[in-house]
């Protein structure tokens, strides 16, 4: 802009002091950096505490993950765990630590990440914290799917997933058609969310009281979300979904960080906003429902994991990367507790669900005072 | 005023639009040409549709009939990056997400010219702190919007648009919230963007403001256009009296020698 040289109101003069004295960058408040590469054509803002809560939050997967390989019915000392991995150990230790722990620590943490994107998504969706799919129902779902196939067709793992997988994404196009209204709205996914949850946990209980003894266990263990017994060959499907849908989700970050603005004020900027939240919704179902096909509905990682990243790197809004690391810490570590705490292994969800149930009272309690 | 037979005078311009909200009809066949480099001011009582109108020629809203014409085209035929670097709206609503500061709210204005390599290029920082000195939002830039007083978050959400760097700009009720003083330093700064060759249309509710400061106004009645033209050449107390339903004086503003609406008592 240049300075206009009609009608010079103090008011003027006074911008154009102002425009002079600060000349330097631009005070974010925050610690950032303009990283700019090739003459320009890449270029981004580095926001330094979000890189350093990040690195923070690898490091103690990493160190949480070492131990978990460690410990166990065999305990193995911290050296020859990293002597296993890279494949200088007798066989017998590589077997324990590589093939036996090493596949259920990388699925607790792929896993944990996926919840934490997806948890992340529903809550920038909805610009509520209580806006994660397993309050609005697609657990639930997954859950109703998995139910289905394992009581009517004694399916084994591969049929159950495949239920889990149908029945989380029919919830979540039946909870996205009844919400909407020209255009699917944050509060209304709530709401109508939360009443299919509720539908669909009366089904689901039905269902397991109708069932044998035997087969009503081993589908309430389902349902707990465990871990146990996973191995390579549920880790590599997983591995393979989620480097298709993650990037396409990250893709959809900063249109996400848009939105947040309101409808009018993301349209006005050139975004289509009807088109980016069924997009974002489909990510973010997809997400969940690997996670539930895996493993069966985990709970509580995608409602804690994006509002604990927030407050870690204080973002403005919700902060995806953050979200899915944390919730990779979370998994992991909760999958340790789950597997040594307690003197017997106990399904990871039931120290999800423990210690997101404590998480969940605390948001409520100071949700209502505000 | 020259009729809209020569279109590169009107960038912008609604062609018998219809506009309604589902089933409920705010305007019907309804014609508007915004003239280029104009301070274009839409007055009208609560509801009347200034907002709509700003709507559907920002293309948040698409008309159920008719056209909206951007540099010859039907505006919904752009890709809409593109309408976005050439028509900036600020919105009377907006949600500022928890826990964002200053400027990187401004720096979201920046959004349709950039991509996904190109996040934070030379141009985007150098508008930012533009548009953050022209709304003296620089001295607020790294504190929470949550935390500033009403006038301030106008001036930020402003400060947003402007970082838009668009030729045209739509502004719905941009003095909300502002004192007197931030009222007026605000329409200055419209006038001086104005003054540099950028389009401006705001809704406002003042129309003393609306006088001083437009080079044209459009006045809007249930739906329809009421008069169009120089704010000397249409407001006239019977206007006032048909459009508001508000017996009033006109005088000369003794500061600008525009129009100055004085209300009598009704009845």
């Amino acid at each position: 802009m240049t300075e206009p040289n009609h009608n010079p109101s103090p008011v003027l003069r006074n911008r154009v002091i102002v425009r002079v004295a600060r000349s330097g960058p631009i005070d974010f408040g925050r610690r950032v950096a303009a990283i700019r590469l090739f003459g320009g054509r890449l270029s981004m803002r580095a926001d330094l505490r979000s890189l350093g809560a990040g690195s923070i939050l690898l490091l103690l997967a990493g160190v949480i993950g070492t131990v978990s390989l460690a410990s166990g019915k065999f305990p193995i000392p911290l050296v020859d765990v990293f002597r296993a991995l890279l494949g200088t150990t007798d066989d017998n230790i590589r077997m324990v630590v590589v093939e036996w722990r090493l596949p259920r620590l990388l699925l607790a943490f792929l896993l944990g990440t996926a919840l934490g994107l997806s948890g992340a998504i529903f809550q920038s969706l909805t610009r509520n914290p209580l806006g994660s799919p397993d309050i609005i129902g697609f657990s639930a779902g997954s859950y109703t799917g998995a139910l289905v196939v394992i009581l009517l067709f004694s399916g084994g793992y591969y049929a159950t997933a495949a239920g889990a997988l149908a029945g989380g994404i029919v919830t979540a196009a039946a909870v996205y058609l009844l919400a909407y209204r020209g255009g699917a709205q944050g509060f209304r996914l709530i709401v109508v969310g939360i009443g299919i949850s509720a539908m669909l946990g009366a089904l689901n209980a039905w269902m397991i009281r109708q069932a044998d003894l035997q087969i009503a266990m081993s589908a309430a263990i389902w349902g707990a979300g465990s871990l146990n017994g996973l191995g390579f060959e549920q880790f590599w499907p997983v591995l393979l979904m989620l480097i298709l849908i993650v990037p396409f989700v990250l893709v959809l970050a900063r249109p996400m960080r848009q939105l947040e603005l309101g409808d009018d004020a993301a349209m006005a900027s050139g975004l289509n906003a009807n088109r980016l939240r069924l997009m974002l919704m489909i990510g973010g179902v997809a997400l969940t429902a690997i996670v539930t096909a895996a493993a069966g509905p985990i709970a509580f990682v995608s409602l804690a994991a994006p509002q604990i990243a927030r407050r870690l790197v204080r973002a403005a809004g919700v902060a995806l990367v953050p979200a899915a690391l944390t919730g990779g810490l979370l998994l992991t570590a909760a999958d340790w507790g789950a597997q040594h705490g307690f003197g017997v292994q106990l399904p990871v969800g039931v120290m999800t669900v423990s210690i997101g149930g404590l998480y969940f009272l605390w948001l409520l309690l100071r949700e209502a005072r505000q | 005023m020259t009729d809209g037979s020569n279109s590169r005078s009107k960038r912008l311009q609604a062609q018998n639009v219809t506009l309604r909200y589902n089933q409920r009809i705010i305007a019907q066949d309804l014609s508007v040409a915004i003239p280029n480099g104009s301070f274009t001011v839409i007055v009208g009582p609560n509801a009347c549709g200034k907002s709509t109108l700003l709507r559907a020629l920002s293309r948040l809203l698409i008309p159920s009939a008719g056209t909206v014409i951007l540099d010859g085209k039907t505006i919904a035929g752009y890709p809409a990056k593109q309408v976005a670097r050439t028509v900036g709206l600020l919105p009377q609503t907006s949600a500022a997400p928890d826990g964002i500061r200053v400027a990187d709210l401004v720096a979201r204005g920046r959004y349709p010219h950039q991509s996904f390599f190109r996040q934070w290029s030379h141009e985007d920082e150098a508008a930012v702190a533009a548009a953050m000195a022209a709304t003296q939002t620089m001295e607020l830039s790294g504190r929470l919007v949550d935390e500033l007083s009403g006038g301030q978050r106008q001036r930020v959400w402003v400060a947003m648009v402007l970082a838009q760097q668009t030729p045209l700009l739509l502004l719905d009720e941009p003095t909300t919230f502002l004192d007197i003083a931030h009222q007026i330093e605000l329409l200055d700064l419209c006038q001086d963007l104005n003054a540099e060759g950028r389009t401006i249309v705001a809704v406002l509710h003042d129309l003393n403001h609306a006088c001083r400061y437009a080079t044209n106004i459009i006045a809007m009645k249930g739906g329809g256009i009421a008069a169009h033209g120089p704010p000397a050449a249409i407001m006239t107390e019977q206007l006032v009296e048909d459009v508001f339903g508000l017996p009033c004086m006109i005088i000369p503003d003794p500061v600008a020698n525009t129009p100055l609406i004085i209300p009598k008592r009704r009845g």
